[in-house]
């Protein structure tokens, strides 16, 4: 109780301010990130939760690390993160299913110590560490911040920071392994080559997937082609998107292709009949 | 007094006024490199260009500001709209961000206060305009995603991939002037150019900043995120109205933080140019001067930008990718060794830097003269046997074909004439009937 009031003695109005505003938004986004359906809206609250805390590390006077976050994790790894997502398509994330057994007792297990492991952190920080200050040789004064940080980095604590790169190249290359080990088998394709084997029949046709249809009701690209016969092509309705615009547009493909119930004679506008 | 203690002595009416003034200077300088780029380029395809709106048409821009935010807005039925609408805001507000720590000028009085021409001048500033890119793109890749249609998508993800690739040249080409300089605040980096810019001093660098600051804005050759020939708009394909009007305002926006960036970096930043420094003991680097040499160090720039629009075709994405992460990447690593290498030996043994240009010449000659005893690339052997599908396989004359002369062909060309005319009358027979 001593510690804290201490420590709440020294807090000044803008850094008060600044944490009651970015605090409870880091808060809000990591609970968002837990709880949102969608795996992007979860991916971006992670984004708000990591530029709060950039931000507190700023106002912390520590602009090198606060920047680096950005930069860093929410710049690049977040990108990488949505990427994925993206990648994966925008509903197949949705799935409810546990893939893994056992995974929320071991996440809620794993979480409690996690939480001691921070709660003893930093209990022993607010007891046994005796602070320094900003101004000491080896925070931002003598030559500043920056300067400290790389003098500590390639210094003392040289040997910890190659490993850690050690381990991230280590993981890249593993990765990069992982992902060309089938293509380097089967050695690239020529543009030719390719060409060849579609005709052969290698693959599944010999042409490209018909585009989107476009029509006078409709302009956007998950209109489905239509064929001769008037029958919608379902090869041209795009495999990323199909799963939300197929149901979604379901009436309005019915419409275009002429398969939904006709407008009376006497109805002024066809679509309205229907509805009533 | 250094540049942040002056800046931690302005008051707060000094501080508005330079805010205001920056985020004017954002959307004016949107509006005349709209119409700049459109009077240029047209230029360059010997075309008027626009040439209704005031005089000679130079007020085009101020009408499509106007029009712009109210145009119909059309949100697709598709669209993850919490998102949808999200996205344009976060690509403006972290383009007009950076502008805050670039150094438009020395100490200047204003009303009476003594100044920087800078908002702040934080001890990490180059981090700052990075960081700010890094966000910007959130607002392209959420489009992409939010607008729910697969055009979009791929532009998204494309800008995704593009701007962490070429994030990383951009990073590295900084990192041998910050060695260089001895400070990531971007004052201080002005300062350290007093004796020579680093654009000759560091030419590999300036080269490779000067690539990736235009795969980093998504411009021509680089725009595939937006690549109308493939992707209609890219990105942006499903935006309308105000929404559309905000993407276009951070695209530009960027494109004049990176270039007022590559002048403080590379081009002696507010500094005064060679022949005009040498004036009256450098008079024209003083009060207000450098403001003008600023702006015209980024405005040429600005130019390079639209001249590269109007003459490069776009680069298609695995070229683009490959030039960033087999080219770029690795020369710049090789070259930032070099440069620490030099340094070291400059720190440790007196060297001159005579001594170094020649050991240096030496080691290229050397270079060059190993590059010829590699091996050339082995030419694909063809296999006669098979027959080509498409390519080769195309009817070709045989080498020995002799060429009939005029008059044994003149006849063959009356009977097809014969042949078309009498088709023609059977056509007619059958309309009559």
């Amino acid at each position: 109780m001593l510690l804290a009031q201490q420590g709440a003695a020294t807090v000044s109005t803008g850094e008060a301010v600044s944490f009651w505003v970015l605090g409870p938004l880091a808060l809000a986004g990591a609970l968002g990130m837990i709880f949102a359906r969608n795996a992007v809206h979860s991916a971006l609250f992670l984004v708000m939760t990591m530029l709060s805390l950039g931000c507190i590390y700023m106002v912390q006077q520590a602009p090198f690390l606060g920047f680096v976050q950005i930069i860093v994790y929410t710049g690049a790894i977040m990108m990488l993160f949505l990427f994925v997502l993206m990648l994966v398509g925008r509903d197949a994330s949705d799935s409810v299913v546990e893939v893994l057994r056992g995974q929320r007792l071991w996440a809620g297990v794993l979480g409690v110590g996690l939480a001691v492991l921070i709660t003893g952190a930093v209990a022993r920080s607010l007891i046994d560490v005796t602070d320094q200050g900003l101004a000491a040789d080896t925070a931002n004064g003598g030559r500043g911040n920056v300067a400290n940080i790389g003098q500590l980095i390639f210094s003392d604590y040289l040997f910890p920071f190659e490993l850690t790169s050690a381990l991230l190249i280590t993981a890249a290359v593993g990765a990069m392994v992982l992902g060309y080990v089938n293509r380097e088998q089967r050695g690239r394709r020529t543009q030719k080559e390719l060409v060849e084997a579609r005709f052969r029949g290698e693959h599944d046709r010999p042409s490209p997937l018909p585009g989107p249809g476009v029509f006078a009701t409709a302009n956007s690209v998950a209109t489905p082609a239509l064929l001769p016969d008037g029958s919608v092509a379902p090869e041209s309705l795009s495999r990323l998107i199909e799963s939300t615009t197929a149901d979604k547009l379901a009436a309005e493909r019915e419409s275009v292709a002429g398969t939904g119930p006709a407008a009376g004679t006497r109805a002024l506008a066809p679509g309205k009949e229907e509805s009533r | 007094m250094t540049r942040a203690q002056l800046l931690a002595d302005d008051p707060l009416w000094l501080i508005l006024i330079k805010a205001v003034a920056l985020l004017l200077l954002g959307a004016l300088a949107t509006m005349a490199m709209i119409i700049l780029e459109r009077k240029i380029v047209a230029r360059m395809q010997h075309r008027p260009g626009p040439n209704r709106v005031g005089p000679n048409g130079w007020f085009q821009s101020i009408a499509d500001a106007i029009k712009l935010p109210f145009k119909e807005q059309i949100i697709p039925d598709t669209a993850d709209r919490k998102v949808y609408f999200l996205a344009p805001i976060i690509s403006t507000i972290p383009a007009f961000l950076a502008f805050s720590v670039i150094p438009f000028g020395p100490e200047v009085s204003i009303f009476g206060e003594r100044t920087v021409l800078q908002l702040v001048d934080l001890p990490v500033g180059v981090l700052v305009v990075l960081a700010c890119s890094s966000l910007g793109v959130y607002g392209i890749v959420l489009a992409g995603w939010a607008s729910g249609s697969p055009y979009p998508l791929l532009g998204g993800l494309r800008s995704a991939a593009q701007v962490i690739s070429y994030e990383i040249a951009m990073g590295l080409s900084i990192v041998a002037v910050i060695l260089y300089t001895g400070s990531l605040s971007t004052g201080d980096i002005v300062d350290a150019q007093a004796s020579g810019w680093y654009f000759y001093l560091l030419i590999p660098s300036f080269l490779i900043y000067c690539v990736s600051m235009v795969g980093e804005t998504n411009r021509a050759p680089f725009d595939l995120p937006e690549a109308e020939s493939e992707l209609v708009g890219g990105f942006h394909t499903e935006y309308s109205s105000m929404k559309f009007a905000l993407f276009f305002l951070a695209e530009y926006v960027n494109m004049v933080i990176v270039s007022a960036f590559c002048t403080t970096l590379f081009l002696g930043g507010y500094m005064a140019p060679w022949p005009v420094s040498l004036i009256g003991d450098n008079y024209f680097n003083t009060g207000w001067w450098p403001l003008l040499w600023f702006f015209t160090k980024t405005w040429f720039f600005l130019f390079v930008f639209i001249w590269l629009r109007g003459t490069l075709p776009r680069m298609r994405y695995d070229q683009f990718m490959r030039l960033g992460w087999k080219i770029l990447v690795p020369a710049n690593l090789v070259w930032i060794v070099l440069v620490v290498a030099l340094r070291a030996f400059r720190n440790e043994a007196e060297i001159s830097a005579t001594t170094i240009l020649v050991a240096g010449g030496i080691v290229l000659v050397v270079l060059i003269g190993l590059s010829f005893l590699l091996p050339d690339r082995a030419a694909p052997d063809e296999d006669s046997d098979r027959v080509p599908v498409t390519g080769g396989g195309y009817p070709i004359p045989p080498l020995d074909l002799v060429v009939p002369d005029k008059d044994a062909a003149a006849p063959r060309r009356v009977r097809r004439k014969r042949q078309t005319a009498s088709v023609g009358a059977g056509a007619e027979k059958e309309t009559e009937q």
